[in-house]
């Protein structure tokens, strides 16, 4: 079966966030007032055949584990659902 | 004997040339290292140099660890063979897990293309031990991402283990602990951001990476 994959990858609590941070600076300037906690991260799509979601899940948390991210300094969510 | 540098060339390394110019100058002979190859052949130390290594995607350096040269410059390293990564070197280093911690995006953002001053805080490191403790070098920097991290266990057990090599006098980018270079537990891999294979000739402005380079040859 075929599943379709979306990791959300997001810096760690407590590592700085300069392309954020810089984000949220620039706010004021272009009139948005009151936004705040402006976090950037990556988001990866793909496709993976497998018997089961459950396989499927599990190998694309293994995948984003040992590649997707750098676990020194990312978290990931992932989320896995049969291919439409 | 002339010592026999094997110079890691990944798609993307772009300071492959300027390693072999230096390590020359000092008196070692260079040899590039394919990363398709997964021998290394018959060398004494390897450089890992500068650049964009597979086009730096998904971060710099997650890619290169996969390249079959980073299997021989694993075994090298675990048979104690001394290995330095330069700037985008650094990064695969980490990546590869042969360093501890992560190079992110400088505090500032920008790229910065500029001298920086290093204080050698250790001279028991492959690439630091013909320096003193305390000697302040002028060596240049060229990077997007050499913001180093490591979590406050890791930050600790690197200063308690005496690994931090170079602090920055100036922290230029955000470095946790001004942290420039650092080695591994052996003391035979150091990853550093700046460049000293840029300062071994008067012409550029500065001969304080000759000694690095130098330590490198003698180890």
């Amino acid at each position: 079966m075929k599943f379709s994959a979306l990791v959300d990858v997001r810096l760690r609590g407590g590592i700085s966030d300069p392309a954020g941070a810089t984000i949220e600076r620039a706010l004021p300037a272009l009139g948005y007032q009151g936004v705040e906690g402006v976090t950037v991260g990556k988001t990866i799509r793909f496709t993976l055949e497998a018997e089961t979601l459950t396989e499927a899940q599990t190998m694309a948390e293994e995948l984003c584990e040992s590649f997707l991210t750098n676990p020194v300094i990312e978290d990931a969510e992932v989320t896995v659902e049969e291919a439409s | 004997m002339t010592v026999t540098v094997g110079v890691v060339v990944f798609p993307g390394t772009n300071c492959e040339a300027d390693a072999l110019e230096a390590v020359t100058s000092l008196g070692a002979q260079g040899r590039l290292l394919w990363h398709g190859e997964s021998d290394l052949g018959d060398v004494d130390a390897v450089i890992v140099p500068g650049g964009f290594a597979h086009g730096d995607y998904l971060r710099p350096g997650a890619i290169a660890r996969f390249s079959p040269v980073m299997e021989g410059v694993a075994k090298f390293a675990a048979k104690g063979g001394p290995v330095v990564g330069i700037c985008n070197g650094f990064q695969v280093l980490t990546e590869a897990g042969l360093l501890p911690g992560a190079l992110q995006k400088n505090k500032g953002l920008k790229f910065l293309c500029q001298p920086s001053v290093l204080r050698v805080e250790s001279a028991n490191s492959v690439l630091t031990s013909q320096a003193k403790v305390g000697d302040e070098l002028s060596i240049p920097i060229n990077h997007f991402e050499g913001n180093y991290t490591c979590s406050e266990e890791t930050l600790k057990q690197l200063q308690d283990e005496d690994r931090i090599v170079l602090t920055y006098v100036d922290n230029p980018n955000g470095s946790l602990g001004n942290i420039a270079g650092v080695c591994n537990e052996t003391r035979n891999v150091v990853g550093l951001m700046p460049h000293p294979e840029r300062a071994c000739h008067e012409l550029l402005g500065s001969m304080d990476g000759a000694v690095l380079l130098r330590s490198l040859l003698a180890s």
